[in-house]
């Protein structure tokens, strides 16, 4: 819209830069190197722990950052063996599935009634539904813990998938209702015109609209339970449903001064997410912005 | 945004027939709205609402968590708490850490917002890189810098080859060092989000008025303070509400890191809630204690929105 705006009130301000290029050179490498020292906090850590997998324990502790003499990839590979490490991504793909499954399906029900209907008592309800904001689940442990107990889902990954699903209605529901609301109600009246009834116009054309803001649902809530590591170890006491996050600690219970291989089973969890990352950042950001920041 | 309005006057139709189509029949209305709202609710009720309602009862008990709770004794677990001098460094550490995050990671994430500004070449891989953190899991976070911390870890041997004559410090087994070498990692994992809203808000503030600016002789830093700055104010009165929010809610990072300890040096409101309340098997006690931390956030909460936020409301967060 403001497209020649822009370029016309930029145009002189462009030609003033060129005209101080030492100034913004000198700027330009005052800002890479402020910026390349802590990119480097960040990835250093990360280097040595995916290095380090590779190494002996001697090794990692002389130098952290060095080459292995000989990559030990027996590290990785006692893990990637193990049928105790694929039993426990299995247990956390479960987890991961059914949490965004149940996320999705309530929270898009919910928000297409809270965008679309208009009833007496929908904004109380509303409020009842974004009340849970104020709850994060890392601090809501104890009680959840307790109502799970109650319900008799101990050692079932249900007790684990229903409060993560619980927990992160509030907020999916709040993305999903702001993409819902700005779709137009013409496109509605002409579903209508079509044929469709209210879930005709819910399936067909909201669904599909929304699904940068699906996607980022999906996203946001695979990370959540993917890294969930309180509620399992307080609802799971029988080890073979244990998610990957508890099944690392427990191998550094085990093997805590054998650095190399504590340091490849972080890796074997790191790398996946990394990957993870690079694919879905388009979604963790729309998830996280309410959509305004383009990739 | 065009799009969308072009379409509004192509679309539009001459007399709206469609009104008489709608479903407006109660009697449908209400049973779509049973059927979208009754799955949800329940398990929203049952495992969220529910659960923090049972806490508030709970609290007035002795209870070991076997059975029913028989054993009345009215606030008798908040008055233990709030003379517990473990509870009461508990409630200092997680001030300390909000305190920090409000003066050390929003300043950080927002002077790196504009640093990498709009059109710095590589801002993408910077913006990548600085987020990553945010995705891994909070174990993995606290193995990784259980290395980094350790005696002879990343650190000990960067400042051993670096700075002559350096003694190793243990920074994570030093009462008066812990909490700040946890605070660290908090910010290593997490100033990456506030950074993403940032740098989502900068794409909203128009250059032209900046621009503007500039040829009026504002210097960079004016320019910042004066323009992009309260430009900005939304989404930074939003981070500072997020911030304190995420502080007072810190756990996992912690425990697995310091598990509380040195000395209980490091414990803040929830750790202190899952070593005293389930580890004790207390969970009476536990529970005034989630009561304790529900208060507080909901104290800021409603407070911050009705002064601090309000105006911004209808945009930011609704």
């Amino acid at each position: 819209m403001s497209a020649m705006a822009t370029s016309a009130v930029r145009a002189p301000a462009r030609i003033n830069k060129q005209a101080i290029t030492r100034e913004l050179i000198l700027r330009r490498i005052f800002q890479y190197t402020i910026l390349s020292a802590l990119a480097f906090l960040i990835i250093g850590p990360i280097t040595v722990a995916v290095l380090g997998g590779l190494k002996t324990t001697g090794e990692i502790f002389a130098e952290p950052f060095g080459l292995p003499e000989v990559a030990r990839w027996e590290n990785y590979g006692s893990i990637l063996v193990s049928e105790l490490f694929w039993r426990q991504l299995g247990n956390s793909l479960l987890i991961v599935g059914g949490t965004t499954l149940g996320t999705v399906f309530f929270s898009s029900l919910l928000a297409f009634v809270f965008a679309r209907l208009d009833f007496p008592g929908r904004d109380v309800l509303f409020n009842y539904f974004t009340l849970g904001l104020l709850f994060p689940l890392t601090v809501a442990f104890l009680p959840v813990f307790i109502q799970v107990r109650n319900l008799g889902l101990i050692d079932n990954h249900l007790g684990i998938i229903l409060p993560l699903v619980a927990f992160g209605i509030p907020g999916s529901t709040l993305i999903l209702r702001g993409f819902f609301r700005a779709i137009p109600a013409e496109l509605e009246d002409a579903s209508y015109i079509d044929g469709c009834g209210t879930l005709g116009f819910f399936w067909y054309v909201l669904l599909p609209l929304a699904r940068p803001a699906l996607g980022a649902i999906v996203v946001l809530q695979t990370i959540v339970s993917w890294n969930e590591y309180f509620l399992p170890l307080l609802i799971l006491t029988d080890d073979s449903k244990w998610p990957l996050p508890l099944g690392i600690m427990q191998f550094q219970g085990q093997y805590g001064t054998d650095w190399g291989r504590v340091m490849a089973f972080v890796s074997i969890l790191m790398i996946p997410a990394v990957l993870f990352y690079i694919f879905t950042q388009k979604y963790i950001v729309t998830g996280l912005t309410g959509g305004e920041l383009k990739g | 945004m065009s799009s969308i309005a072009g379409q509004r006057f192509r679309v539009l139709p001459p007399q709206r027939p469609a009104g008489r189509n709608r479903p407006r029949t109660t009697r449908e209305q209400l049973l779509t709205i049973g059927l979208f709202v009754i799955p949800g609710a329940i398990i929203y009720t049952l495992f969220l609402i529910w659960p923090i309602f049972q806490a508030g009862y709970f609290s007035l008990y002795k209870w070991n968590g076997l059975g029913a709770p028989t054993d009345f004794r009215g606030l008798e677990n908040y008055l233990q708490a709030f003379n517990h001098d473990v509870f009461q460094q508990a409630i200092t550490h997680s001030l300390i850490i909000t305190v920090l995050s409000l003066v050390v990671q929003l300043p950080l994430a927002l002077i790196l917002s504009v640093t990498i500004g709009r059109k710095l070449p590589g801002r993408m891989i910077f913006r990548s890189i600085f987020f990553l953190p945010y995705v891994f899991s909070e174990v993995i976070t606290a193995i990784i810098w259980g290395f980094v911390y350790h005696q002879n870890g990343m650190f000990n041997t960067i400042f051993g080859t670096i700075i002559p004559g350096y003694e190793p410090i243990t920074w994570l087994a030093d009462r008066n060092l812990a909490l700040y070498a946890v605070f660290a990692v908090i910010t290593w994992k997490y100033f990456g989000l506030h950074m993403i809203l940032y740098m989502a808000s900068l794409q909203q503030v128009s250059s032209e008025i900046e621009e503007a600016a500039r040829i009026d002789g504002a210097s960079e830093w004016q320019v910042l303070r004066y323009i992009t700055f309260p430009m900005m104010a939304p989404t930074i009165r939003l981070t500072i509400y997020l911030s304190v929010l995420g502080s007072l809610n810190q756990f996992v990072l912690i425990w697995v890191l310091t598990a509380g300890g040195p000395a209980n040096a490091t414990h803040v409101l929830a750790t202190y809630m899952y070593r005293f309340g389930i580890k004790s098997f207390n969970l009476g006690y536990g529970s005034a204690i989630a009561v304790i931390i529900f208060a507080v956030c909901l104290i800021f909460s409603i407070g911050y929105q009705r002064t601090i936020m309000h105006r911004d409301y209808a945009g930011a967060v609704e």
